[in-house]
């Protein structure tokens, strides 16, 4: 017997979940991550243009900030696209956040974004007689009631009948699409081009107006707005309270009483009205016009910028920032060193593998075999 | 409408049904054993682009390409590319249990760019856009059937394909024997079901997980093999179709209810979706749009049903989408 227990040895390594990390030990944990993530991303690089990687950084920076010559203005045209795109992409995840707080698997941002787009536009071509204010609040209500809806079908079917809500928020992108597709049809301009073309030019109606002479301003204070508003509504409202129980358990939250059922509805509701609403920014204050790419695969990336932020909108106008710097990072040096604009996604995926591979090491902890001593 | 051009649509949708056939064959294995993969258009593209590659080098290099050669060359490089997504969606979902749907989306975007990359730079190294030429591969993956195929309409209506079509139903026949008539099929359902109950009985939670996502992926990149070498006829276009084929493949493991026998008529009714619009008079290019749409929303409703109707049986396995931790209860 005793030689039994003898032979049975303790695996060289376990795995045990921690219970808490100190905030600074796992934010070394996220840089070493990205760190080595860009070491691998230089290896990749070198090996397929031979460019020293630290040039190849160089240049990424200057794709998304501005070359560094003599009379380099920090907010040049640059940078505030990088903003702009950094914007755009936080109101997206910023909408996402409370879904996926509640575990409820929003994958169908992408659609929300166009409704909320064409919605936008429609009110552009068709009200632009009216005067700016009301137009605007006319393309506000439009856009976040098409993101509401799109997102309102998916959240009652797993409110009553537990329909799976990644497959069904998955299909309503292609769905509206599609839909996006017809519009474009419809609206086209020049007749044969297959595009709507910039709506509006000469008079600007139902645009974005500059503010303090900037343009992509307005941009920053719409979605400035709703991240700090939500931030609020999550921490510190009862509403944001019920989303967490919910999310953390749905019996537990059955058993204090919480229709979880409304607040699924409800809470999607929120989260497709945000993303309609990101659909407005980016037809009324970027684009100008629409099409199938006026979302631009952005419903997903901001899926991981939202998971990644577990859920706080601060943090994710960090990761947001990181992911369309390397875009444009990436975008910079395929057009410098004659490579293709792919480049970007290989290096955002090889990054994005790294940072969820991290989070493995911040929530739990291995133990190594240790030699026992034999006591006699 | 007649016999010509019902022939036509019927050749049209099968052939891309064959593709999106093989994503959800391999879909549904992987499904089955609880990882939700929507990494399935990146694997798709992988398995694509990497059998392009393999081919094109051989057939430069070599002055006289051997058909089985190349054949062997391609299925091996779709295959491996495909099953190396898999194994490192495998790595961080499994072992290092980051969250699957977050993982399969950077998937796809990884996988479309790597992809569409090397697939760009093929392009300009074969001198531009359609230059990519792997004839002898494609001419071998596009072989019928001698006798068959010319047996009037109806050897043209089931024989008339490349070979990798029979291939798709072949595998999805067997994949559906061995889900339903083996121990080990058993054990794999078990394992998506409720990995915690499997693993009490002595299953290996984590073999059986990684094995299946791999395999299923692998499969996944095969569809990305039949897209570039028949269904395109060996050349490289940078405009997105692979992965909306990808996402369709993953809405017909839906509309199959997880059964990979009903994957294979659902793929066809899907390319009849698909290309219906081609047959139907007075179509404004805005209705056409709208037909497009159709896959998706069959999709939807099935989803709708099978969620409404509560039959045990047709339910997605319940462990999809989890990662299993011995010591979490």
């Amino acid at each position: 017997m005793a030689n039994v227990i003898a032979t049975k040895k303790e695996p060289l390594l376990r795995i045990a979940k921690r219970d808490s990390m100190p905030f600074w030990q796992s934010l070394v944990i996220r840089i070493i991550s990205i760190v080595l993530a860009l070491v691998v991303c230089g290896v990749v690089i070198y090996l397929l243009i031979k460019v020293n990687p630290l040039e190849v950084y160089k240049s990424m920076v200057e794709g998304a900030f501005g070359s560094f010559k003599e009379d380099y203005k920090f907010f040049n045209r640059r940078t505030w696209i990088t903003i702009r795109d950094t914007m755009m992409l936080l109101c997206i995840a910023v909408g996402l956040a409370p879904a996926f707080k509640m575990r409820f698997w929003n994958i169908g941002a992408e659609g929300q974004i166009l409704m909320g787009g064409v919605a936008t536009a429609a009110c552009m071509i068709y009200l632009k007689n009216l005067p700016p204010v009301l137009l605007f609040v006319c393309m506000f209500l439009a856009s976040v009631l098409a993101g509401a809806i799109w997102s309102f079908l998916p959240a009652l079917f797993k409110a009553k009948w537990n329909t799976n809500e990644t497959l069904f928020t998955l299909m309503m992108n292609y769905v509206a699409i599609q839909l996006t597709s017809f519009f474009v049809a419809l609206w086209e301009n020049p007749i044969g081009s297959n595009t709507v073309g910039i709506i509006n030019p000469t008079g600007h109606e139902g645009w974005f107006p500059p503010v303090f002479g900037l343009d992509y301003m307005m941009n920053v204070i719409v979605v400035m707005t709703i991240t700090v508003g939500m931030f609020i509504y999550l921490k510190y409202s009862k509403q944001g309270y019920e989303i967490a129980v919910v999310g953390d358990s749905e019996n537990t939250a059955r058993y204090a009483g919480i229709n979880v059922k409304k607040v699924i509805i409800r809470t999607m509701l929120i989260s497709g009205a945000i993303c309609g609403l990101s659909g407005f920014v980016a037809v009324s204050g970027a684009s100008h016009t629409i099409s199938t790419s006026t979302a631009g695969g952005r419903g997903f990336t901001a899926i991981i910028v939202a998971w990644l932020a577990k859920f706080n909108t601060f943090t994710m106008i960090l990761i947001s920032l990181l992911l369309v710097f390397l875009d444009k990072g990436a975008i910079e040096i395929a057009s410098k060193y004659d490579l293709n604009d792919y480049v970007s996604s290989m290096i955002t995926g090889i990054i994005l593998f790294f940072i969820l591979g991290s989070e493995f090491f911040i929530n739990y902890r291995m133990i190594f075999r240790r030699s026992h001593k034999e006591v006699q | 409408m007649n016999v010509n051009t019902l022939l036509q649509l019927l050749q049209s949708s099968i052939a891309f049904g064959t593709i999106i056939m093989f994503g959800a064959v391999g879909e549904i294995i992987t499904e089955k054993s609880g990882n939700l993969n929507l990494g399935i258009p990146g694997v798709m593209y992988m398995g694509a682009i990497a059998s392009l590659i393999g081919v094109f080098f051989y057939e430069k290099n070599v002055e006289n390409p051997i058909p089985i050669v190349c054949v062997i060359i391609a299925i091996l490089c779709a295959f491996l590319a495909a099953a190396l997504g898999g194994l490192l969606f495998s790595f961080l979902t499994i072992t290092l249990r980051a969250n699957q749907n977050v993982t399969g989306l950077t998937l796809t975007i990884f996988g479309s760019g790597v992809a569409n990359f090397f697939g760009g730079m093929l392009n300009g190294f074969a001198g531009g856009v359609g230059q990519i030429r792997v004839e002898t591969t494609s001419k071998a993956f596009m072989a019928k059937l001698p006798f068959l195929s010319d047996l009037g309409i109806v050897g043209k209506a089931i024989f008339s394909y490349g070979w990798l079509v029979y291939v798709a139903i072949a595998i999805a026949i067997l994949a559906q024997w061995y889900m339903n008539k083996t121990r080990s099929g058993l054990n794999l359902r078990a394992v998506g079901e409720n990995p915690a109950t499997a693993d009490a009985a002595g299953i290996n939670v984590t073999v059986y997980r990684y094995l299946a996502t791999c395999i299923g992926t692998g499969i996944a990149g095969l569809g990305g093999l039949y897209y570039v070498m028949d269904y395109t006829k060996g050349t490289w276009a940078n405009d997105g179709t692979m992965e909306n084929l990808g996402w369709l493949a993953v809405a017909l493991v839906i509309f199959a209810i997880w059964r990979p026998k009903n994957a294979i008529w659902g793929a066809y009714l899907f390319g009849l979706l698909f290309w219906v619009y081609l047959y139907i008079p007075g179509l404004s290019r805005k209705t056409l749009e709208l037909f497009n749409m159709l896959p998706y929303v069959v999709t939807i409703i099935v989803l709708i049903f099978t969620s409404l109707r509560k039959k045990r049986e047709n339910q997605p396995p319940n462990g999809l989408g989890l990662a299993y931790f011995r010591e979490d209860r």
